[in-house]
């Protein structure tokens, strides 16, 4: 690779400064005019039919401006995953139904001149439900006789896939590589097990929030926290049947996603108060709202099947995975599929089997989750090739080492499982892997501590996991840039490439800097706007830095071509070899160095008038993984079953880091994200299906005063095919979590936790089991 | 029954006319300081932490009644890009913002920390930060934020010592 300037280097986050300054920048902080304020009736049942439905004492109510119910809103059946079109998730959803399905599940909306008018107005609305026998087990959800929660004629899959809602079958996979009987047969060993990953929410600081007005040519402007503007036209036009030309979509400054924001939840609604009120409306969740009523990470347990032989060459891997989406099928068959083809490939392995069921019951909605179904795969694969390793009697390191994929193999995962189709071909061109273990292993000093004696009261140990995802989906997802240059030899850069806090703004200013010969400052990045930027997919699927990161450049490169050929006119030369772009300048030897601004006035004003710009999209055909090694050290109370994460090491072949700071922001902000849920994090349901604690007094989330020391290690590698070399880096490392904790209490206290949070209950639970065994 | 009160915001005493239940928060945002932010309205989550003199408090879980006749600081009359206060900078610099929505608030908690303690150690400052939630970054390069700050304070403090 050449030396590059720019990128590579921790340049500062260009929206850091005025975020830092308080700015106002959110949708909350939006300058409507007189906006109404919208609020949300939410089912007190898991699964009931709305017998009757009478708004009108709340239409009386003075301020009170309009009441939305299924009696008065189109009925279009569809989806709210924010996928690509048609998307691989059921259309199943209506913006209101005559029907509920969890408790939190919308009846109705109000918008109203005050808070205070519309929670009052809430109260007015009298509703009598027929309760209906519900299904809060996911285990029991396909049993014959379960009660059929999309018994809605109008519920279709809108691709070919296996889906049968009235068995609540939201979606089903299978594939199978090599010989599975035959690998069992091979097998010197065999370890099995199913673990269990929890319902958790993504807890983005600034909850779900949209604010709508019509504008100046009475269309409808939508300023929505969105990881998918493009996506949010497109459905919010679908589920009103209105003309997807009438809407405009404008994502400004996000407070945080994490996936949550990858769902079309809130601009339905507000874009249908705005067009019966011609009012601007704000809609916004409160944190009670986001926990019950928007989305979570789907609820999995994995059941897996490793063999191996005594050398320690793996002969069978078989995974089985039953999925709990909820009560809406919204990535239901994307996240179940990922669960296998993220994960199954890490190791090499001839005789891989997977077989996915996702079923529908009456509790909150799985959605998009950053690691979106690997994190809750991992736990099971990373703890049973552990378990393995021990009754091989290696140390995990080892044979995880001996296992691993490597730089120029593939596995026939990625062909058998895509998101659902058939996946791409792939051979692995980058893998840093190993160097992520031993570099991993190191700063935990696993050597000595796996070594260490672990008795009395207070016992230490440590763990550790590999693991790796994708970057981005190939053949489906494609992002599109547009530059220009200014007078003074700037550029705009336009681009639908949807930053939402992760700083996507920054790296692509770093990226088309380095092409441009100017500094990142230089560049002016717009994202996301549906009427001013070119489309995008959105933030998903580990796609920003890798695949947008290309359009980038390629728009970058065809901006650099037209001020080339304006340099040859100035010049009076014909050809532009040896042209080069830097210090604002273009450059030949033997020639004064023309100023860019100067390139752009004779462009603009002088000779042969034109807009220098560029507009170039990109998609790619295959999703080259990044890879990780976690290593943690904890500390398990054996009186108290408490457990202390004392280090966490996360070391991440990412590529090129494009932006080494950002990059590890990433990664820790990942590593949090992920030691919380196997710690703390954990949906409280009583047996009628309410979430009991859905605040941050009683869902506890990572604190300062909670973190471990963090220690994140940048492995570069260079990806051929990724923009200056770059592979994703959001997501992977929220896997991390679950299986590293697991296997470092397992080897300071002898237990092995299957199922989290890892509370002081659970972890005394074990104790006393293994005590008594 | 609208109420009448007085508010020093920033420096400058502003009189409002307010519903009694109306929320420090509600009225801040209302009022222009939008960097105030709203993100649990429990008190649990630290986005809309401002000083009512000097001291750190969560505006979501005050009426606005009950700071009359105080004096409140926001972010925004800590600094502004153009002028921005060395926490902010050093936010920027050590990469401490990724969405930045917890930012102002908790920029200001840490405000009030250096204030009564120029010299904070890794624990006292995990313990000034802990009513900030923020779910992106991890709080690494936010702690090193806090401690890059405080020698920038300090430092210049120092000069003018000399």
């Amino acid at each position: 690779m050449s030396k590059t300037r720019l990128v590579g280097k921790s340049v500062p986050k260009i929206d850091g400064i005025t975020l830092s300054c308080g700015m106002p920048k959110f949708v909350e902080d939006m300058p409507l005019k007189n906006p109404l304020c919208a609020r949300i009736l939410p089912s007190p049942y898991a699964h009931a039919v709305i017998e009757d439905i009478d708004t009108s004492d709340a239409e009386k109510l003075p301020g009170v401006l309009a009441v939305l119910t299924h009696k008065n809103v189109p009925r279009i059946v569809h989806t709210t995953a924010g996928q690509g079109y048609p998307e691989p998730s059921p259309y199943d959803t209506f913006i209101l139904d005559r029907k509920v399905r969890f408790v939190g599940d919308r009846v109705a909306v109000v918008a109203a001149e005050t808070p205070e008018i519309a929670d009052e107005a809430l109260s007015l609305i009298r509703v009598r439900y027929r309760e209906l026998p519900s299904v809060l087990d996911p285990w029991k959800a396909m049993d014959p006789g379960a009660p059929v929660i999309h018994d809605e004629p109008e519920a279709y899959h809108p691709i070919s896939a296996k889906y049968d809602p009235q068995r609540n079958l939201a979606a089903e996979v299978k594939a199978v590589a090599g010989d599975l009987a035959a690998g069992e047969k091979e097998a010197d060993f065999l370890v099995e097990g199913t673990y269990h990953a929890h319902y958790a929410q993504h807890c983005p600081i600034e909850t779900h929030i949209c604010a709508g007005e019509l504008d100046h040519n009475n269309r409808l402007v939508l300023y929505t926290s969105t990881q998918v503007p493009f996506h949010a036209r497109r459905i919010t036009a679908q589920a009103l049947g209105i003309p997807l030309k009438r809407i405009r979509v404008i994502k400004p400054r996000i407070g945080g996603g994490f996936g949550a924001k990858q769902e079309v939840l809130l601009e339905d609604l507000t874009a249908l108060l705005v067009l019966t009120t011609r009012r601007p409306v704000v809609l916004k969740l409160s944190r009670q709202e986001e926990f019950l009523s928007s989305r979570t990470r789907h609820q999995m347990f994995t059941t897996m099947k490793i063999g191996a032989k005594k050398d320690g060459s793996l002969t069978l891997m078989d995974m089985k995975v039953l999925s709990n989406t909820g009560a809406y099928g919204s990535h239901a068959l994307t996240v179940m599929s990922n669960a296998g083809s993220k994960v199954l490939p890490l190791y090499r392995c001839s005789n891989i089997g997977f077989h996915g069921k996702t079923v529908y019951t009456n509790l909150p909605v799985g959605g998009a989750y950053r690691g979106y179904g690997a994190t809750q795969s991992y736990f099971a694969q990373e703890c049973l090739i552990d378990e393995m390793a021990e009754k091989l009697g290696m140390d995990p390191v080892d044979f995880r080492l001996q296992n691993h994929i490597r730089t120029g193999e593939t596995s026939p995962i990625f062909k058998a499982l895509g998101e659902g189709r058939e996946g791409n071909e792939m051979y692995i061109q980058s893998c840093g892997i190993i160097e992520c273990i031993n570099l991993g292993a190191q700063e935990i000093g696993w050597r000595e501590k796996r070594m260490s004696v672990r008795e009395g009261r207070f016992r230490r140990g440590v763990g550790m996991c590999s693991l790796m995802q994708g970057s981005s989906i190939p053949d489906i997802d494609m992002g599109s840039v547009y530059i220009k240059i200014n007078d003074d030899g700037s550029f705009n850069m336009n681009l639908g490439a949807t930053d939402l806090g992760t700083g996507s703004d920054t790296i692509f200013a770093q990226m088309a800097a380095e092409i441009l010969g100017v500094e990142s400052e230089d560049i002016i990045v717009y994202s996301s706007d549906t009427d001013m930027t070119p489309f995008d997919v959105g933030a998903y699927a580990s796609s920003t830095t890798y695949l947008s990161g290309q359009a980038v450049i390629k728009s970058a490169e065809a901006v650099r071509a037209q001020i080339f050929s304006v340099a040859c006119e100035i010049w009076g030369v014909t050809s532009t070899e040896g042209m080069e772009l830097r210090e604002h300048c273009v450059n030949l030897s033997g020639k004064d160095p023309i100023l860019l601004s100067k390139i752009a006035c004779h462009s603009l004003y002088a000779h042969n008038q034109h807009q220098i710009a560029g507009n170039e999209s990109h998609i790619t055909k295959v999703s080259p993984p990044p890879f990780s090694a976690h290593f943690a050290e904890v500390e398990v109370d054996t009186l108290t079953g408490a457990v202390r994460v004392l280090k966490y090491v996360a070391a991440i072949d990412c590529g090129t880091a494009i932006n080494p700071r950002l990059a590890e922001g990433q990664t820790e902000g990942a590593v949090a994200n992920g030691i919380s849920y196997a710690m703390w994090e954990q949906y409280v349901f009583n047996d009628k299906g309410r979430m009991l604690n859905p605040s941050f007094n009683h869902y506890h989330i990572m604190r300062t005063c909670d973190m471990p020391e963090i220690k994140t290690i940048l492995v570069p590698t260079y990806e051929p095919t990724g923009p200056f070399g770059a592979k994703s880096v959001s997501e992977i490392s929220i896997n991390g979590g679950l299986p590293v904790l697991a296997n470092a209490i397992y080897h300071a206290a002898g237990i092995r936790l299957k199922e989290g949070p890892f509370t002081p209950d659970r972890v005394l639970a074990a104790l006393k089991k293994k005590g008594n065994g | 029954m609208k109420k009448n009160l007085k508010l020093q915001i920033n420096g400058t005493w502003k009189e409002f006319s307010i519903e009694p239940g109306t929320l420090l928060l509600d009225l801040l945002r209302t009022a222009g300081y939008q960097g105030v932010k709203d993100g649990c309205r429990e008190g649990e989550c630290g986005a809309c932490t401002v000083h009512i003199d000097g001291r750190p408090i969560n505006s979501c879980t005050l009426f606005a009644l009950q700071a009359d006749g105080r004096s409140i600081t926001t972010i925004e009359g800590l600094g502004n890009p153009d002028h921005p206060h060395p926490i902010q900078e050093a936010f920027v610099e050590t990469g401490a913002v990724q969405c930045g929505f917890c930012i102002p608030g908790k920029i200001m908690s840490v405000k009030a920390l250096l204030d009564r303690n120029p010299d904070p150690d890794e624990h006292q400052i995990r313990e000034a930060l802990s009513g900030n939630l923020c779910r992106c970054t991890g709080y690494v390069k936010q702690i090193e934020a806090v401690k890059l700050a405080a020698r920038r304070i300090r430092e210049k403090k120092g000069d003018h010592h000399e």
